[in-house]
């Protein structure tokens, strides 16, 4: 039961990473690929916050699977920003490429700590 | 929109269930490296033999979103890899956190860049599905 909610939970993030990355690339109307940076780093801070609030007992396993390993596993995306990465290179669009390889893994894993942070403040680790 | 919900369901589903048997090597959660590196791949060979073949329309359009999108951006994952490489960096563990943080990096990159050519290669050969 847990596998299949945790299943569907990750098809509705992906269709969340769908709907968020038209609206960024819409507004930015820039050349630099916004949506996958935002879906990724707004993900990784949601799921460092589900791992917190779990370690900390205050969200249930099987809630924090479901929201963890399912919604936010589905919404953000590794392939994406490889592949974008490698094609931003080929064009020598190099900051952009640094920015969206390294810039956007350093930006995430600060989001991620940001999150377990708040999660063990709340537990008063 | 139902094409990236099914592919993204399956992906994550794939994903979930090769993580769990999958062990972390010293608390690298290797199943995941696996997983993006192989999604990677598989991506930059879908998108270029997809963009290769035509106008992103009709039949070429459903596969890119309910393979690309649904499946290969449900298996994989950014938010594991950031999430456990903090939890890392919060146990003290910076070469390790680096390490993994960086080897997904260049691992999936170069995956990416073999998966982009790959595609190109297979969309050249003659007589080839369209």
């Amino acid at each position: 039961m847990t596998a299949l909610l945790v299943a569907l939970a990750g098809g509705l993030g992906a269709v969340a990473r769908l709907v968020l990355d038209a609206v960024v690339t819409s507004r930015a109307g820039g050349r630099y690929p916004a949506g996958t940076l935002t879906v990724n780093a707004s993900g990784s801070l949601l799921l460092g916050l589900v791992v917190g609030l779990g370690s900390a007992a205050l969200l249930p396993p099987t809630w924090a699977l479901v929201m963890g390993t399912g919604f936010l596993g589905g919404y953000t995306t590794f392939s994406t920003a490889a592949v974008e990465t490698v094609r931003l290179t080929a064009e020598r669009r190099w900051a952009a490429a640094v920015a969206h390889g390294l810039g956007m893994l350093g930006v995430s894993v600060l989001a991620a700590a940001l999150g377990l942070g708040v999660g063990m403040v709340l537990v008063g680790r | 929109m139902l094409l990236v919900f099914t592919g993204g369901a399956l992906g994550t589903a794939a994903r979930s269930g090769l993580s769990q048997v999958v062990p972390h090597v010293q608390g690298v959660p290797v199943g995941i490296l696996g997983i993006n590196v192989v999604g990677a791949f598989l991506l930059g060979l879908l998108l270029e033999r997809l963009g290769r073949g035509g106008a992103d329309q009709g039949g070429r359009r459903d596969l890119r979103l309910f393979a690309g999108t649904g499946v290969l951006g449900g298996f994989t994952t950014y938010s594991a890899l950031a999430t456990d490489t903090a939890a890392l960096l919060a146990d003290g563990l910076v070469g390790r956190a680096t390490a993994y943080a960086v080897g997904t990096l260049v691992l999936g990159l170069a995956a990416a860049a073999l998966g982009l050519v790959c595609g190109a290669r297979l969309a050249a050969v003659p007589g080839g599905p369209r």
